[in-house]
């Protein structure tokens, strides 16, 4: 499957089509875009847990991981990342790739889960549901400042960048800055849940969100039905 | 694969205005910063004590100009450094204050690695130090912050709804902002527009200090003068962190500890007041708040505040 580059500042950012409009059961359902894991890459081909979709599905390397560049210096934060999928959210809902919908469908795995819910409240009339899963770094750092050091860290320039799994893994991320974004979700988005949680594993922020109007807990083949069916 | 792009400006042979006071460093060279390169400027002699001067956001060492060689002249070996993104430090892919903190440290090993040194901070750059001075004590033998602590900003009287709104906008405001960051340029203009803008962000400096300023933190290209600093930054943002967490670290600093204050509220302070601070002081820190004086207080009065820190310094050296 074809991988196309995009550019977010001096990042190349690899975007994998994993199955294209064309090979689409349903080619009017809209993409749904795959975001990866802390440490993690994109895969290669439509993974099982996501074949349901009757839709596109592309999937992303974040910075520093896969076939995404690896910086030099570190300076990684979840709001960097956000940027790097609304990098492939505007290349999703190009000519190129989307027939009649100008939104996309978002399932995240870990970090992926926590950026795509920064996304659904970021673009929310754009993101016609974010299904959140477990995965690396799912969790991420603590919710108030710790004691936390700085070091340069080895670093050979291959993927995953050693950055990017340290201060990835330890971002701040108070509950309240979390519901922020769902709110931002409910109030922009088209759906009355625009987001479902199919974690087991809740930390702070995700069980903030939780508690918010507008998010569901659901298993993943439901979730994918669920927002599949939107037109 | 670093795609990451070398300085896109060079520092220019362009001979730069005169202003009364200012001087240019003696000294220029770069340190590496895990692939980052770090501009590092000094003045006075080497063999006299290194004492550290830190930038803020959207400054550059430079702006030092004015304040560091009065520090020179008594005996210090003034070291400064352009924050990646800023002066003649390499523009990077990635920034964050994690980064900055890791920057700083790259210099401190090269300057002083094994000896704890004076460091005066402003700003943002005030703000860094304070986290270092709490994470790497070792480093720092005394600190001055001038209008660099952070407090808590009083909330505006809104409705939730118009605060979401509020932060819809800026949310997208910025993402509209990094869909264009590849090939987003500064504006270019001649010196006098360049002082012109600069002065909405320093509305108390003097008109010949902005001019001044530009021929040393812009560059010239066929189209006119770009301030040098990375057009992918932007002022402001979102992101976790609140400023109030910064004076969480200050209690328990043990070095020497002296913050300055200033009255007159401008755009880039923080506009905090004394009664924010005074609870947090550490045990051997103290508070001065400079009336009728700005967020740029050191360029604004420098002798006064040379005094004012070397006083601290000269105690502990």
């Amino acid at each position: 499957m074809p991988t196309e580059f995009l550019t977010h500042n001096k990042i190349r950012l690899a975007l994998h089509h994993l199955r294209s409009l064309d090979q689409a059961p349903d080619p009017q359902c809209r993409p749904l875009l795959l975001l990866h894991g802390l440490g993690e890459r994109s895969p290669d081909t439509v993974p099982n847990w996501a074949v349901a979709w009757p839709g596109p599905i592309a999937a992303l390397d974040f910075t520093g991981h896969g076939a995404s560049t690896v910086p030099r210096g570190g300076g990684y934060s979840s709001e960097m990342l956000l940027a790097d999928a609304d990098a492939a959210l505007e290349a999703l809902t190009g000519p190129d790739h989307t027939s009649s919908s100008t939104g996309i469908t978002v399932l995240g795995r870990g970090l992926g889960a926590y950026i795509g819910l920064q996304l659904a409240g970021a673009r929310a009339p754009q993101v016609y549901g974010t299904i959140l899963c477990d995965g690396p770094g799912l969790a991420g750092g603590a919710t108030e400042p710790t004691s936390m050091n700085f070091f340069a860290l080895a670093n050979d320039g291959q993927p995953p960048d050693p950055y990017a799994l340290v201060e990835l893994g330890r971002d701040l991320r108070p509950p309240d800055y979390a519901t922020s974004f769902v709110r931002l979700a409910v109030t922009g988005s088209p759906l009355d849940q625009p987001i479902t949680v199919c974690a087991v594993f809740h930390p702070a922020w995700l069980e903030a969100a939780i508690g918010e109007h507008g998010v569901a807990e659901s298993t993943l083949g439901d979730a994918l039905s669920s927002y599949a069916a939107l037109r | 694969m670093d795609h990451s792009a070398e300085p896109q400006h060079r520092t220019t042979s362009v001979q730069t205005r005169a202003y009364s006071g200012a001087r240019s460093p003696d000294r220029h060279y770069r340190v590496d910063s895990d692939g980052v390169s770090i501009a590092v400027h000094e003045w006075g002699q080497e063999s006299d004590p290194i004492l550290l001067l830190v930038h803020g956001g959207f400054d550059f060492a430079r702006t030092f100009d004015g304040f560091a060689p009065r520090l020179a002249a008594r005996g210090w070996r003034v070291v400064a450094w352009d924050h990646r993104g800023h002066g003649d430090s390499q523009h990077a892919a990635l920034y964050s204050w994690d980064a900055d903190l890791r920057d700083a440290i790259a210099v401190m090993t090269h300057v002083s690695p094994h000896t704890a040194v004076p460091v005066i901070g402003h700003s943002k750059g005030g703000a860094l130090m304070i986290q270092l001075a709490d994470a790497q004590p070792y480093r720092i033998a005394a600190l001055v912050n001038i209008d660099g602590i952070p407090s808590k900003r009083p909330i505006p009287d809104v409705a939730e709804h118009e605060r979401t709104k509020m932060l819809a906008g800026e949310v997208a405001g910025w993402l509209d902002h990094r869909r264009r960051t590849a090939t987003n340029q500064r504006k270019p203009g001649t010196i006098a527009e360049l002082a012109t803008r600069r002065g909405r962000m320093n509305p108390r400096l003097d008109r010949g200090w902005l001019e001044y300023l530009v021929t040393v933190g812009a560059f010239e290209s066929e189209d006119g003068w770009r301030w040098k600093i990375d057009p992918s930054m932007r002022f402001g943002g979102f992101g976790p962190w609140r400023p109030e967490w910064a004076l969480a670290r200050l209690p328990g600093l043990a070095m020497p500890f002296l913050g300055v204050l200033v009255s007159e509220v401008e755009e880039m302070g923080w506009g905090t007041l004394p009664h924010h601070v005074t609870p947090y002081l550490p045990v051997d820190g103290r508070l001065e708040f400079v009336e009728g004086a700005g967020h740029f207080v050191h360029i604004e009065q420098p002798d006064m505040m040379v005094d004012m820190v070397l006083e601290l310094f000269e105690r502990v050296a």
